[in-house]
């Protein structure tokens, strides 16, 4: 299909600002992703993938700009044990990093290794990316694969004791970063990534997953409280027999968010989980743009999304499983609800299903409605006050999403962090 | 259906359903053609085929205009692309656009002036064109009362309308029932005022295209407060070959008043493909009522997927005024592509939609059907129950939208959609858009057995029964509701169906 002009001149326009890394293992990939993105074109306003979120300021040449937002707030994830690799507007702090050596996984930055002729990362940089394309584009993470100039690439051989963070924080009012990762899971392998902050004024990253057959990845993010900032951030996980992969998201804040999540299912057996809160107040549009793909017999899917939505924010989730012929006994469920404290708030929704195999079970739900009077009556008579008690009511309601991180102690931090910022802005 | 035959059948799914849905889908019917003269426009379209149309349906200059127009915008339309369902590509210009019997040159005046022929063949779909009590066919007829039900109907063959019966009667009453050739004739005023309110003529690809070349269909109009004194049905039947039907409909339930339709067709089984691509518009004033059902049995193709109809329907009811209320119901089981989105606009305060759907596709069919419920004004309520069954290497797609506008206060909707796969060859899948832009509104879509409602299940569970029984229980209930929402001329079919249950469900 031709490529309409007016998307073919904005997509040159914006390329051409690009520099692309020269060289080293990644550049076939990295011209393979060019020649893609050139001939999707980067997303127009009428595109139906991208009905519900506008992706012009994405897409324009440069990023409009993003204030700071100054906190006084212990740093996320503080007072857990784990290895933090900071990026600050996407280029890598040395000095506030740890060092990178730990044990049963092995972390390197794209920047460092990718002018070498050999990398175990060869295999699977864009190629992960270049198969989500399909049935969809996502021109975005094309644009990524083919000019990110820095991501981490992390091998997990063994259990790492502890959690590796990637710090992503905001120092640059017109900030435009690219940061391409690559996790690569061995066999009986477990690790857990954490990340953290609002990376940019405009953010765009890619993360390829590759989970070998009985590995377990754990992915818990948080993207920052300011204000401005903008992001569109692609996952791409390929999960074999027996797998484990649970993605977590909360997201306070943000003019804008575009998460997609590319899930396939490729083994007998896996397990998928992916799940989302978000809190939004004002001028905020987050939108949440899942695809699990179920390819092998007897494999788990779960799509958890709550938003709470304030002032005329925007929440959006576009969920889709696919259940390809022969993939029988397939258990997958999508829920997305959306809790909308005022009347000019919206939630727009797509939950999608697309089955090819008769011996499946998938069921999938949407609800969208004010605060429960009921409850909050019930907690008022008991002296509890109207602010608090749409908080606690508020926290319950997140809680069934963040229930589906494994690890309790994360949880329990998260779940901290939301009641600190709920009773903050009250 | 050998394919059926052969399916094994996974386990939970109810051996009743896959006997019905074979019964269903089974040997059509309905494929035999009628040998009679026909006169044809010539094939393709263009501006003159557009003049040709109005002028054989003698209408006034405005209408010609109406249709140029329409006949402009569509050749700057492009058709959809976005529906789940694959078909070659249409040529346009290899088809008839204006096919009628020679014998109805001359207006018959009476029914008793019409080709033997033409009644010979309602007679044998089972509408014959008589003042009868009550149509032929349905079991338990012969038992029914003297004064028993009565139900007027339009015959549509191809292009034209072949007789409409009860009109003295209905007319007794202020209703006009008549096709809509005739009302562009006799009530031109209530024509102009609402033709293309509620479906713009550049509504949509089909839509458009329909508007340049409609031949013909119903046209109601129910006087305020009339509760009209008998069901009015339509029976389209496609009989000619590489002929396209457009048949227009026009509803207007004015103030107060009532009225149930229903439509049916049928098509005679050729390996061509055939086009048919209406639009029915409903226009519910303040407390009235329309209850429209269908019926749509179009020859499918055969078992290898050759012929059938290309359904391409718009419907869309305009709920006007306040508490105006709209029922679809439809059970889809023919066509070789479907693409049809009966819509309601909740404009009115307390206004109410509701949309129940069963969608078979067997063989090679494929259904993208659905509803928009856009709710506009405040308590407004809509209802959407949508059951498809896929079986053989059919697909059958559930795309619908619920809207809720700011201004909807205190709008409701309840969605259920669910999908049963016979076999593993077929696809079923499900579309919703929800758009929710206030917060008094509430919406609820579900698409899972297991979600009933748990009221019901306790109590079934209280009496005895393991969980899996009872949702059984309760969604073989539900189901059956659905079938209950049509008019009992539909029961032969609605008979077949009741054995349906959604057992096995895929959500």
């Amino acid at each position: 299909m031709a490529v309409p002009d007016r998307r073919l001149s904005e997509t040159d326009a914006r390329l051409e600002g690009l520099r692309m890394p020269e060289g080293g293992w990644a550049a076939p990939a990295r011209q393979d992703a060019l020649a893609r993105v050139q001939a999707m074109g980067l997303p127009q306003r009428r595109d139906e993938y991208w009905k519900f979120t506008r992706p012009d300021t994405l897409a324009q040449v440069e990023p409009p700009k993003a204030g700071l937002f100054h906190s006084d707030e212990a740093p996320m994830y503080d007072g857990i044990d784990r290895l933090r690799i900071v990026f600050v507007d996407g280029v890598f702090d040395a000095a506030q990093s740890d060092d990178l050596a730990l044990e049963g996984v092995s972390i390197e930055r794209l920047a460092e290794v990718g002018a070498r002729d050999i990398h175990w990362a060869k295999d699977l940089y864009g190629t992960l990316e270049a198969r989500g394309q399909v049935p969809v584009a996502r021109p975005f993470a094309a644009l990524n694969t083919a000019f990110a100039e820095d991501g981490v690439l992390i091998h997990v051989t063994g259990r790492p004791s502890r959690p590796i963070n990637l710090v992503y924080m905001h120092q640059s009012e017109s900030s435009d970063a690219i940061l391409h990762n690559v996790i690569k899971v061995d066999a009986g392998a477990e690790a857990t990534i954490l990340e953290s902050g609002p990376a940019a004024a405009r953010f765009n990253k890619c993360t390829e997953v590759d989970i070998a057959d009985t590995g377990r990845l754990h992915m818990v993010r948080s993207q920052g409280r300011d204000h401005e900032r903008r992001a569109v951030t692609h996952i791409f996980a390929r999960l074999g027999a027996e797998s484990v992969f649970k993605a977590f998201t909360l997201t306070m804040n943000g003019v804008l968010t575009r998460n997609e999540c590319v899930v396939e299912l490729t083994g007998d057996d896996a397990v998928a989980h992916v799940a989302g809160a978000c809190v939004g107040d004002g001028d905020f549009h987050h939108d949440d743009t899942v695809f699990v793909t179920h390819d092998a017999v007897n494999c788990e899917s779960r799509q958890v999304f709550k938003k709470v939505l304030n002032n005329g924010a925007t929440g959006v989730f576009q969920g889709k499983i696919l259940v390809k012929a022969g993939a029988q006994k397939t258990d997958g469920y999508q829920i997305s609800q959306s809790l909308l404290l005022d009347g000019d708030s919206q939630f727009l929704a797509k939950p999608e299903l697309e089955i090819y195999a008769d011996d499946v079970a998938c069921s999938h739900g949407s609800t969208s409605g004010a605060i429960d009077e009921d409850a909050l009556f019930y907690l008022r008579s008991r002296g509890v006050p109207e602010g608090p008690a749409t908080d606690l009511l508020t926290l319950a309601f997140l809680g069934e999403a963040l229930d589906e991180i494994e690890n309790r102690d994360l949880a329990e931090h998260l779940l901290e962090r939301l009641n600190n910022w709920l009773a903050r802005r009250r | 259906m050998a394919a059926l035959d052969q399916t094994q059948v996974k386990e939970g799914v109810d051996q009743d359903t896959v006997d019905a849905v074979r019964e269903v889908g089974g040997a059509y019917k309905h494929g035999w053609n009628t040998d009679i003269e026909m006169e044809y426009a010539p094939k393709g379209l263009t501006p003159d085929i557009v003049r040709l149309i109005s002028e054989k349906n003698e209408e006034p200059q405005w209408m010609t205009e109406w249709r140029l127009q329409a006949y402009e915008r569509w050749l700057t339309k492009e058709e959809p692309t976005w529906a789940m369902v694959d078909y070659p590509e249409i040529d346009f210009q290899d088809q008839y656009y204006y096919a009628r019997p020679k014998s109805m040159e001359v207006k018959p005046k009476s029914l008793d002036e019409v080709d033997p022929k033409l009644l010979a063949t309602y007679e044998k779909l089972g509408i014959p064109l008589k003042e009868q009590m009550i149509l032929a066919g349905v079991e338990g007829a012969e038992d029914a009362p003297a004064e028993g039900r009565k139900v007027a109907v339009d015959a549509v063959f191809d292009s034209v309308s072949v007789g409409t019966t009860f009109q003295a009667e209905l007319k007794k009453a202020g209703v006009i029932f008549c096709s809509i050739s005739e009302a562009i004739r006799e009530h031109p005023e209530l024509v102009k005022k609402y033709l293309g309110s509620v479906v713009p003529v550049s509504d949509n690809f089909y839509a458009t295209l329909n508007s340049a070349v409609f031949s013909d269909g119903s046209f109601v109009y129910v006087p305020p407060g009339v509760r009209c004194p008998m069901e009015l049905s339509t029976y389209f039947r496609i009989n000619a070959e590489n002929t396209g039907q457009f048949e227009r409909t026009l509803i207007i339930a004015d103030k107060g008043s009532y009225v149930s339709y229903l439509e049916g067709c049928t098509a005679p089984a050729r390996d061509i493909a055939q086009l048919h691509a209406a639009v029915v518009e409903i226009i519910v004033e303040e407390d009235a009522e329309v209850k429209y059902s269908t019926v749509q049995n179009w020859y499918p193709g055969d078992e290898n997927g050759k012929g059938g109809i290309y359904n391409f329907v718009t419907k869309r009811a305009d709920c006007r005024g306040d508490r105006a209320k709209v029922m679809w119901t439809q059970v889809e089981t023919g066509s070789a592509v479907t693409w049809k989105y009966p819509s309601c606009i909740l404009r009115g305060d307390d206004s109410q939609g509701e949309f129940y759907s069963i969608a078979i596709a067997n063989n090679y069919q494929q259904a993208d059907t659905g509803t928009k419920m856009i709710h506009l004004g405040k308590n407004t309520k809509s209802r959407i129950v949508s059951k498809g069954i896929s079986a053989g290497h059919a697909q059958n797609t559930y795309r619908g939208l619920v809207s809720m506008h700011p201004k909807a206060k205190h709008a409701r909707n309840y969605t259920q959609c669910d999908s049963l796969l016979i076999g593993d060859k077929c696809g079923a899948h499900t579309v919703p858009y929800i758009e929710v832009k206030n917060n008094s509104a509430r919406v609820e879509h579900e698409a899972t057995t297991s979600k009933v409602d748990d009221d019901q299940l306790f109590y079934c569970r209280s009496r005895g029964m393991d969980e899996e029984e009872a949702v059984a229980l309760v969604v073989n209930g539900f189901c059956k509701d659905v079938l209950q929402a049509l008019p009992m001329e539909f029961a032969m079919e609605a008979q077949q169906l009741v054995a349906i249950s959604l057992e096995g469900s895929v959500g």
